[in-house]
């Protein structure tokens, strides 16, 4: 076994300091070495998204990405989407949509919907079920998650407007 | 989305607010099975069997056990030895107690790759993997039964030597893969044939597909000292999870104490224990909690599907349009053991229709395979696809609009399934005048190499006992305490059936699954039962609640119950109606009045309503690629009663959309040698945002008179039609009628071209 690595990183805007093993990926260690269960791990090989987080601003699965390699970079999960003020409107709208059964893709699909109205905030429907096709869900059939977005993405801009 | 028409006699009820438990899931904040954390807690992983068939002649766990970090190494040696044929209820499948426990970790033998055979506890789970590559396992590898047709041929391997044949109720002197070949009959089909003006005959094979919910399988235990047992794990039953475990490791049921965590989708796949027994063993060989958690590949190797079958089905009609007869043989794969969903297959398959003359076979086949598992509306959904395709065809052949067709043949109230029992109130004919009369349905499709298909669907539904407490708040709130895992929005169903009876808002209501010392029994998340037995119960102890209430506010108007009258959310005295007191207000007394009140209530839900639902798919097929895109899908289903529209609405759209996958991409792969091909979601391709239309839903409520609200259940059913509705959308698209699935594009490919060929 390797000796740990001494990594020091930001999660969700804390300056924040791990010890990992550098086989450990970064899910693992949000989940196991810093606390933050809420990105899951639903196959470990980057294909359901459930462990989205944005890495510098970027979506990442964090299951392929290493935990020392969070060195010196910008980490939010979902733990960081909403603020002391409230949820973000995109947790809202998945709250009054329905979007969510189960409940255990959520937080990759919020994380991977808010980097995309990060980028566009008028995205079309198409355009939002082409940027989550990387995130599955099992329960829904998508059509409350794809309302939520374009819910989102609208109340967001009228905010915007006023 | 289209919504119900509101529903004036009731203030919650058909109303959609905020599910109770959807904070704590958008936040990250929702503990599932894998967030269990404790102190002291060890990790453990499971060796799992590299063959689909093998004698286990030696297991030498001593390196792995000598690895730092590793504290325990188990194998089947350490389950006690359970040589019982007594079946232990799965839920919505059972199986032989000895069975069980073999797929648990095997004993003598391993009877499909993936099987456990040992498990490792250590300090974590990268070195409890480590250990599991220093246990040495001696095989004696055996030829494989790896499909249906072949398993039950004379002079296949037999992965039971000693089991024998079961034939229409009896037991017979075969040794044979078949576990079980039974038979349905109503009338006698060959008159039946000779009235038909029309035939068709055909013959279907579908792959096993996985559940697919999200979250692996997780759960952690600890044995104390004292002999009590708690584990944490994700589940449809907490309480089968407690029986399961404790008949397995013969200890009493009273030691061991489930506690349900959030459960990441299910589709009936988490009824049956896997991990729950091993996790248990290792605590109390190591005085530690344990937790495991299984890997994606483990999920797909190691956990139950949904059978893979082999399926003939021949039906008749004359030119007026009405079935003579029907002949159905259903042939299942049940995996390594017994007890695949043939038998609810079986009952299903012609469920639809009003029939005088039908057979239907059933047989239960073991191959080695994953021992299958219960999937949303076991059965159902392989035999409706034969069925409904054979039923397209005859339309066809008569030219005939498939709804009516279906309007002429369908069940009523008193009309007898093939197997017996007779329809009370349903649905039926409802669904299919809302699907005629569904815009979907009156729009022409336009456009090459496309196809409107339609398709019918059957499920029985369940109910069973369930359990409610509900406590009130001196701020006029309750708590609401119940013991179904919630999948899917159930808890905010139940509440509101309480809340409804109450005469307050639904967020008034705070509802709770816990653990099983903390309520009575109630059965498992399946059969589509949890809003309506669990609905059942906590109407009854809202009820019960009222009644006490009541009779507190006449305490303190020192009169009678019977002159206090509720309505509304207010307590009014009778005659005149001037003194009263709202809900709030008297929970505020209640302390300083008498003390506390609390309702409760133990049921077990009887009066059971059969759910029938109908699909509308567009398809368009590429024939370069073979590739089938869905571009419209419409259900339309009998709900009984929508308490919350938007979660009923969720359900009939996750049917369709796990449908769609089974009709079109999802298989279990397998190599000729018995192994998956396919175990991770890049290669078992599940519906994606892209893959998928928005899905129209109309809810049809015809209520069920055996609840209070009119509550059938709508969990299951929703998955029957989609695969034969895309199949006969197919067929109008390509001109090819598709019988196997999944409908891939290769094989799509490989059809257009068979018929480019004169094949077809």
């Amino acid at each position: 076994m390797a000796d740990k690595v001494h990594v020091r990183t930001t999660i969700n805007g804390e300056a924040t300091e791990f010890l990992c093993e550098p086989r450990q990926s970064l899910l693992e260690v949000l989940r196991d070495v810093v606390g933050l269960t809420g990105s899951k791990e639903g196959c470990n090989d980057g294909n359901c998204g459930a462990c989205t987080v944005l890495f510098n601003g970027r979506m990442v699965t964090s299951c392929l990405v290493l935990g020392v390699e969070a060195e010196g970079k910008n980490v939010t999960t979902i733990e960081g989407i909403a603020t002391p003020a409230g949820l973000h409107p995109i947790q809202q709208a998945f709250l009054e949509n329905a979007a969510l059964q189960c409940g255990i893709c959520t937080p990759g699909f919020i994380v991977a919907a808010k980097a995309l109205l990060d980028r566009e905030p008028n995205p079309s429907e198409q355009r939002i079920r082409l940027w989550l096709a990387g995130n599955l869900c099992r329960c829904t059939g998508y059509d409350k998650i794809i309302r939520a977005v374009m819910d989102a993405s609208k109340k967001m801009q009228e905010v915007k407007a006023r | 989305m289209t919504t119900t028409a509101p529903a004036p006699e009731y203030s919650v009820i058909g109303t959609r607010p905020i599910r109770h438990d959807g904070l704590d899931k958008v936040i990250g904040r929702a503990k599932y099975a894998a967030d269990i954390q404790m102190a002291g807690l060890l990790s453990a992983k499971i060796l799992r069997s590299p063959h689909p068939h093998a004698r286990i002649k030696s297991i030498d766990t001593s390196k792995a056990a000598a690895l730092p970090g590793v504290r325990a190494v188990i194998t089947a040696a350490d389950i006690p030895a359970v040589a019982s044929d007594r079946m232990q209820d799965l839920g919505e499948t059972a199986v032989r107690l000895r069975f069980l426990s073999s797929n648990v970790l095997a004993g003598n033998k391993v009877l499909y790759k993936g099987q456990a055979v040992a498990a490792v506890a250590a300090t974590s789970a990268h070195i409890a993997e480590e250990a599991l590559s220093l246990i040495k396992v001696d095989y004696e590898v055996l030829p494989p039964a790896l499909n249906v047709l072949d398993a039950m041929k004379d002079g296949a391997p037999l992965l039971h030597e000693d089991m024998l044949m079961q034939e229409f109720g009896q037991r017979t002197t075969k040794h044979s893969n078949i576990a079980n070949h039974f038979r349905f009959k109503k009338g006698e089909p060959a008159d039946g044939f000779k009235q038909a003006d029309v035939v068709v005959e055909r013959e279907f094979n579908t792959a096993a597909v996985h559940q697919g919910y999200i979250e692996p399988h997780a759960a952690t235990a600890n044995w104390n000292v004292d002999g009590k047992l708690t584990i944490w794990c994700s589940t449809q039953g907490s309480f089968n999870v407690r029986s399961q475990v404790a008949t397995l490791l013969k200890i009493p049921e009273s030691n061991v104490k489930v506690i349900p965590t959030e459960i990441g989708g299910g589709f009936g796949g988490k009824l049956g224990v896997y991990l729950e027994p091993v996790v248990a063993l290792l605590a109390k060989k190591t005085g530690h909690p344990v937790k495991a958690i299984m890997s994606r590949t483990e999920v797909f190797e190691g956990t139950g599907p949904t059978p893979g079958s082999y399926m003939k089905v021949k039906m008749g009609a004359n030119k007026e349009g009405r079935i003579t007869a029907a002949e159905v043989s259903l042939m299942f794969e049940a995996g390594a053991f017994p007890g695949s969903p043939v038998n609810a297959g079986a009952m299903c398959a012609l469920a639809c229709y009003n029939l005088d003359n039908a057979q239907v076979d059933g047989y239960d086949v073991v191959v080695n395979k994953q021992k299958t598992a219960a999937y949303r509306a076991p059965g159902a959904t392989h035999a409706a696809m034969a069925v409904e395709s054979v039923v397209d065809e005859l339309c066809e052949n008569l030219k005939m609009d498939p709804i009516d067709f279906r309007i002429l043949n369908g069940v009523k109230q008193g009309d007898r399934r093939v197997d017996g029992p007779a329809f009370g109130k349903v649905g039926f004919m409802e669904v299919l005048q809302a699907a005629k009369n569904h815009p979907h349905w009156k729009t022409p499709l336009t456009g090459k190499n496309r196809g409107r298909g339609f398709a019918a669907g059957f499920w029985f539904n369940a109910g069973g006992p369930a359990s409610c407490y509900i406590a009130m708040n001196p701020d006029g709130t309750v708590s609401l305490i119940e013991g179904a895992a919630d999948i899917g929005g159930t808890r905010a169903a139940i509440a509101m059936q309480a809340a409804e009876v109450l005469g307050i808002p639904a967020d008034k209501v705070t509802p709770t699954v816990v653990d099983t010392d903390s309520i009575g029994y109630t059965s498992l998340t399946g059969g589509s039962s949890v809003a309506f037995k669990g609905g059942l119960a906590a109407y009854e102890a809202a009820q019960d609640l009222k009644k006490q209430l009541i009779e507190r506010a006449a305490k303190i108007w020192e009169t009678t119950a019977d002159n206090v009258e509720f309505e509304k959310g207010e307590f009014k005295l009778k005659p005149s109606y001037e003194r009263k007191m709202t809900f709030t207000e008297l929970a505020g007394r209640l302390l300083t009045t008498g003390g506390p009140l609390a309702g409760r209530a133990s049921v077990d839900a009887r009066g059971v309503g059969p759910a029938f639902a109908a699909v509308i798919a567009d398809v368009e097929v590429d024939p370069e690629t073979g590739k089938t895109q869905v571009l419209r899908a419409t259900i339309v289903q009998d709900a009984g009663k929508a308490i919350h529209p938007s979660y009923v609405e969720g359900q009939m759209q996750g049917g369709v959309a796990q449908g769609i996958g089974w009709a079109l991409n999802e298989e279990y792969f397998f190599t000729n040698q018995g192994t998956m091909a396919n175990p991770t979601f890049l290669d078992y391709r599940m519906p994606t945002a892209l893959d998928l239309p928005m899905i129209d839903t109309v809810i049809v409520e015809v209520a069920n008179p055996g609840h209070p609200f009119g509550v059938r259940g709508v969990g299951e059913v929703p998955i029957v039609p989609p695969p034969a509705a895309v199949a006969n959308a197919m067929k109008r698209a390509i001109g090819v009628r598709m019988t196997d699935l999944p409908m891939s594009p290769g094989a799509v490919l490989a059809a257009i071209q068979a018929k480019g060929n004169g094949k077809r």
